[in-house]
Order: C-alpha cells, then structure tokens, then sequence
C-alpha cells in the first residue's frame, strides 16, 4: 500500500537525520550569495575535524532575512548566525554545542522572528528543497494521501469554501468557490495550472516558495486536481528563476518516482501530469487568459472574459488557474482543518499571508504575518524600520497595479479590502518601503514605464493611455508640467482604468491616483511657474 | 496544395537538442514557446534559420512564429557578445540607484540597454527583476550574481570586471 511505503521513506529519511548531534543548515537559496562554497568549506572542516558522524550540513530554503545573508541554521538550539562566509566554517563548526560564535549571531528575539506567523514558510529553511524524503520525514504529503484516500471531491471543495482561503496572487476571489466552478463545469477533460509568472519587480514570494518548498505547491495542485477532476496540470514559471525551474524539475521527477504524480495516484483511480511551460519575460502573462494564451504556444494576449478559465480555458477546457502561495496553503488546510485558517486574519481575509519587504528597509526579506497584522508593525517591529537615519514617506504594495500608502495610514490592519480602501491592492505581496529621499512622482512614473512597456497592445485605452500617461509624468519630473497636463492626467487615469480590456490596464493607474491623493503637493510642486519659466535653466 | 516536406536537421549538433524538444511536444504548435527556449538555449540567440526550421517542422506560419519571438523579452534576435552585463531594473534596484548604473553605461560606454558593443565585446541587458531584492541594487556579470553594494561600488565592480573581460 502506499501510504506504508512513503512511512517508510520518511523513516528511513528521519532515522537517518536523528543520527547525527549537529545538524548545519544553510540557505541555498538566490539571495544568498556563495552558498555553495559555504556548504563545502564546512564539509571540508567536518572531514578535517572527523566528525562526519556527528555533523550534517545541509541545503534548506529561504530563512527569510535574506539582508542578513547568507544565513546559517544550527540545529539543535535554534542559532542564526548572519553574513557567513566560507571563512567562517572553522569557528561555526569549534562552537558546535558550546557557546555560539557571538560576532555571527543573529538576536533570537528579534522581533522580525517572533512578530511572524509561519505557515506556508513553516518548512521554508529547516529542509532541503532538493530532498522528496526530508519533505515527506516533516510530515509532507499526508494532505495528499488524506484527500485522495479518505475523502471526496466534494468534501475537499467544501473544506476550502469554509476556510475561507482567497486568491493569494492578488484579485482575492475565494479559492473554494473557484474550485466548485471548475468541479461543476462539463468537460470530459480538465486543467490545473499553478501561476508561478511573479512579474511584479520587488516581489520574490513565489520564487522562495518555490525554491524552498517547492513539493508543497505540488501537493496543493494534486489535492486541486483531484477534488476538480483534472488530469492534466501546468506550472507556468518565470524563465527568470532559473533555480526555481530547476528544483520543480526536480521536485515532479521525484514525486512521479514516488507515485504521487503519473497514473493510479496513491494507488486511487486518479492520475495526474504535470508539466513545467517558462515563462518569456511578458509582465502580462501573469494574467490568467494571457497566461493561458502563452502555454498554447502564442502570444501572451488576454481574452475578453466571460468566459471563464473555469469553464473555458486551456484549448477550450475548464481550467483552475491558481498562484503559487494559494496552492501551498491547501496541504495546511487539509491536514490542520478548514476551522483552523479560519480562525487566523481578519473577518474578510482568513489565513496569513506572505510577503516580500524591501526597499529602504532594514531587515529586506520574506515574512510571513496573520493577515490583520498593520502595515506600522510590518514596517517597523518586523521589518526594523527605515535604515540611515531617513524618515519612512510610504509603502508601496502590488506592484506596477498597486498605490502607495503614505504614512497617516500606517496603522492600517493589512486586508483585501482595507488596502483596496487605501486606494492600493493587495498584489502577490510585493511591499516596497520608500523614504523622504525618493520622489513619489519619479517612483510613479518608473512604474508607468513598466506598464507602458509590459503593455500586450491589444486593447487602446492600455496601449495608448499608459504612454500618454507617462509622457505626463515625464512631463511633471522634467519641470515642465502645466495645470492642464494635471488635469489631462486624472482625465486619462480614469479612463484607461474604466475601460482596459486586463487587469494590466484596468490597474496601470493606480499608482498616479494613489500618488495624487496622499502627495498632491509633490505634483504641484512639479508644476512650471509660469511667472519663471526658465527657472531650471537660470539655476 | 501540396505541402513542403520539412527541411532535414542541419549537421550541427545543436539542431538536435531544439529536434528533442519539438519531438516531446509531438511537434505539436504549442510547443512553440518551448521550443523557442531550447533554440536559444543552444545558439545563444534566434537568427532567421532557426525561426523558418522551427515554422515548418512545427506547422506554424512563419509570421506567429516572428511575432512570438518578438512579443517575449526574454528571446532576442541578434547574437549576444563575448560578456553580457544584465542590470536588474526591479523596484528594489531602482530605488537603490540602478538608473545611475544604466545611465553612467550610456555616458562610459555609450550602451543602451539590448546593445551590444560594434567589437561585439559586451552586450547590456536589462532585466525586470530576479527576485533578490534583498540584495539591491542587482547586476548579474556573465552569470555571477553581485549586489547590496551601492552604486559607487557597483560601478567599481562593473570596471574591474570590464577590465578583465573587455
């Protein structure tokens, strides 16, 4: 059966990691440089100490303070130690069971560990994301099993429904009534695919997800794919993540190899595929018609919709179309129960959620908080506030089609709806901080050049709207805006908003409107004086 | 009409890692994109050969073809030079200065984004983001990863690795 045969994997694997004393985790993840030469030069010292019986070093995930990288996990006792480099091997592996190396040392109490709540990041950094077994020796694929061999299609939708799990790429429709849509349409076939297309710049949630844990999301697609009917799955990655490609390469191998994806799942009459399309550098691919569009071998180019992906997507079939961390919730959902997440976040937003800080910010990483949370504990308890001395002027969430928030609302609980108030959007969970050095103006019309560019061209309002916009703002940063370019600026962002065919246009604007709301004066003081209208030249 | 039978695989070797990859899709249209990858994976870059062989062996009109290649950032259409210098214009990066970087590129060595230099030495790539904001401001030298530097630092780097690849 199974079930006892995967037990055994996972003991096999967890007898083996029990025996030895120390255990050195390092992040091998992107964003911490050199950790390959890290790994070797603490093996080298291992071997050279004869210790090869008591000390494993291994690779793990994202620990999450990547400004403190590379970081270095001992276990037991919970010791962080910050900018390792290969030199430090000697003296990590010398205070093994003694005194840590203080200089090293990460604060265990900084609250950028003990503000979070980790659920999906639970693994993220304690296994080695190359490893089926260490996944399945932490309790990995007991979701699976459970689903596939315990319960119904209908039981798992319904289970998702009640926990109230909501789109974590950024639109926030609830997952559970998704699924039912799919589950409820004909089609003698159907799809799942994973988006893992993370355009927004200053956003790497779902890269870590997947570098780190990759098997979760897997599992959270085959639990979707059972409870919807599909047989097929796709997981759209960015050709950007190469590392991330190639550990989900790795990651669907080695579940086939173990019988959880192929034919007769789990010994169940269920089979599965799934197959990995790259992305091509198309911001809008992110969207799901034009996502679907790019598997289909065109280019990335939305759809009108209705219809549906659910009912019509991939070559005409009803299509689940879920992001990354949505898929990695589904496991916890399965195994902690639907009463669980729902107990977490707020009345509207149930769970937690991930998110990537950077930008002037002192602790830049990945963190993971209940949602509710405000956006003053994120910045300044988790995130350690604004480096050098500058003053914090706003944060910016979602992206190219998100606002920024200035300071007057930094007491706001982090929710779909009360950043969607702020005049912002939630997004994947990209939050850049800026400080009084930047100008809002400048930052908005960087994101508008992003939006032009990234723009499919299909719809007008999109195409021509987001370059008339820019050359505006061009405008107001070289100084020679007029009142009537302001005007003609408010005029345009509504109507590009109003009437884009994507979400990529529909969105474009709120940058420049959330800009003109908490830092009109910035665009004021833009304005050219006409009384001086050489004044830059004078100077 | 009668159909053109598809041209046989050149000699070079590399043709058959971009005939793997159409032949896992059943040479099927949609295996278009991946195809694309494979192609400029083995040659570097997509040149006018390549995108007809892949048309016909595919049944795709030459024209999608183009217009796909040309639609993705990541498939370029004009051979890189011996170094590739990529600059990660992220959020992240830009707050942290890489549109000095890019900027002092155009003033130091007169090179825009997408270009490569006339002795086909260096080419400049700008990229959306990598996703290692932590490490901001990014720049990626023939596929070492370097940032958290600032820009004075950055630049610095920028030379002495010009220096040595240049």
């Amino acid at each position: 059966m199974q079930r006892e045969e995967l037990e055994r994997y996972a003991e096999t694997k967890q007898q083996f990691l029990d025996s030895f004393k120390h255990h050195i985790l390092v992040c091998a993840g992107l964003g911490c440089l050199h950790n390959d030469e890290i790994i070797k030069a603490l093996r080298q010292e291992i071997a050279l100490q004869g210790l090869e019986q008591q000390v494993l070093v291994r690779k793990a995930g994202c620990m999450g303070l990547c400004a403190l990288g590379p970081v270095v996990l001992i276990l037991p006792g919970e010791i962080s130690y910050q900018t390792v480099s290969p030199h430090d091997a000697a003296e990590i592996i010398a205070a093994l069971g003694k005194e840590p190396v203080q200089p090293l040392l990460i604060p265990p109490d900084l609250p950028f560990f003990t503000r979070q709540h980790k659920n999906v990041l639970a693994l993220s950094g304690r296994i080695d994301p190359e490893s089926i077994d260490e996944y399945l020796a932490a309790g990995g694929y007991a979701a699976t099993l459970t689903a596939i061999t315990e319960m119904r299609p209908g039981e798992i939708i319904r289970q998702v429904q009640e926990s109230g799990l909501r789109g974590r790429g950024g639109a926030g429709y609830p997952t559970g009534l998704k699924w039912s849509t799919v589950a409820k349409a004909d089609g003698a076939k159907k799809y799942v695919v994973c988006n893992a297309d993370e355009g927004d710049p200053g956003a790497f949630m779902d890269r870590s997800v997947l570098e780190s844990t990759p098997h979760a999301v897997l599992e959270g697609m085959i639990i979707a794919a059972y409870a919807v009917g599909a047989t097929s799955g796709y997981m759209y990655v960015r050709a950007e993540y190469p590392l991330a490609v190639q550990r989900l390469k790795l990651a669907i191998r080695e579940a086939e190899h173990r019988n959880l994806l192929g034919h007769a799942i789990c010994g169940a009459a269920f089979d599965l595929n799934i197959q990995i399309r790259l992305g091509a550098g198309a911001f809008v691919c992110g969207e799901e018609t034009a996502l679907i569009e790019s598997i289909e071998g065109r280019r990335g180019i939305p759809r009108p919709r209705p219809p549906y992906p659910a009912e019509k997507g991939l070559w005409g079939c009803p299509t689940l179309i879920n992001n990354v961390e949505t898929y990695a919730n589904i496991p916890l959902i399965i195994n902690r129960g639907p009463a669980w997440f729902n107990s977490l976040g707020t009345e509207q937003s149930k769970g937690t959620k991930v998110f990537a800080l950077t930008g002037k910010i002192q602790h830049t990483g990945l963190i993971e908080v209940p949602m509710g949370m405000t956006l003053r504990e994120i910045v300044f308890d988790i995130g350690g506030g604004i480096p050098g001395g500058h003053a914090f002027k706003a944060i910016q969430t979602g992206g190219p089609s998100g606002g920024c928030i200035p300071a007057d609302h930094l007491d706001t609980p982090v929710s779909y709806e009360s950043l969607s108030a702020l005049g912002s959007i939630m997004g994947s969970g990209g939050m850049i901080v800026i400080d009084e050095t930047s100008s809002m103006v400048e930052i908005v019309r960087y994101f508008m050049q992003f939006s032009m560019e990234e723009s499919c061209g299909k719809c007008i309002p999109c195409r021509v709207g987001t370059a008339q916009i820019h050359g505006l703002l061009q405008k107001f940063c070289e100084h020679r805006a007029t009142n009537a370019d302001l005007a003609a600026l408010e005029m345009l962002c509504d109507l590009v908003k109003s009437t884009s065919l994507c979400g990529l246009g529909q969105a474009a604007p709120n940058p420049v409107l959330s800009t003109l709301r908490y830092f009109r004066q910035e665009y004021l003081d833009l304005i050219a004086d006409p009384a001086h209208p050489h004044l830059e030249d004078a100077q | 009409m009668p159909c053109t039978p598809p041209p046989s695989p050149p000699t070079d070797k590399r043709w058959k890692t971009i005939d793997r990859a159409m032949q896992r899709h059943d040479y099927r249209p949609d295996a278009l994109i991946e195809t694309l990858h494979a192609a400029q994976e083995a040659f570097g870059y997509l040149d006018t050969d390549t995108l007809s062989y892949i048309a016909t062996r595919l049944k795709v009109p030459p024209s999608k073809v183009y217009g796909v290649t040309t639609f993705y950032n990541h498939f370029n259409t004009k051979p890189k030079g011996d170094h590739t210098l990529v600059v990660c214009t992220g959020t992240a990066c830009h707050v942290k200065g890489n549109d000095r970087i890019l900027a002092w590129m155009q003033e130091a060595y007169d090179l825009a984004p997408g270009e490569t230099t006339p002795n086909n030495g260096l080419s400049l790539v700008e990229v959306r983001c990598v996703g290692a904001c932590a490490l901001a401001p990014v720049i990626i030298a023939d596929g070492t990863l370097t940032g958290k530097t600032g820009f004075e630092n950055t630049i610095a780097i920028i030379k002495e690795w010009l220096g040595h690849a240049a």
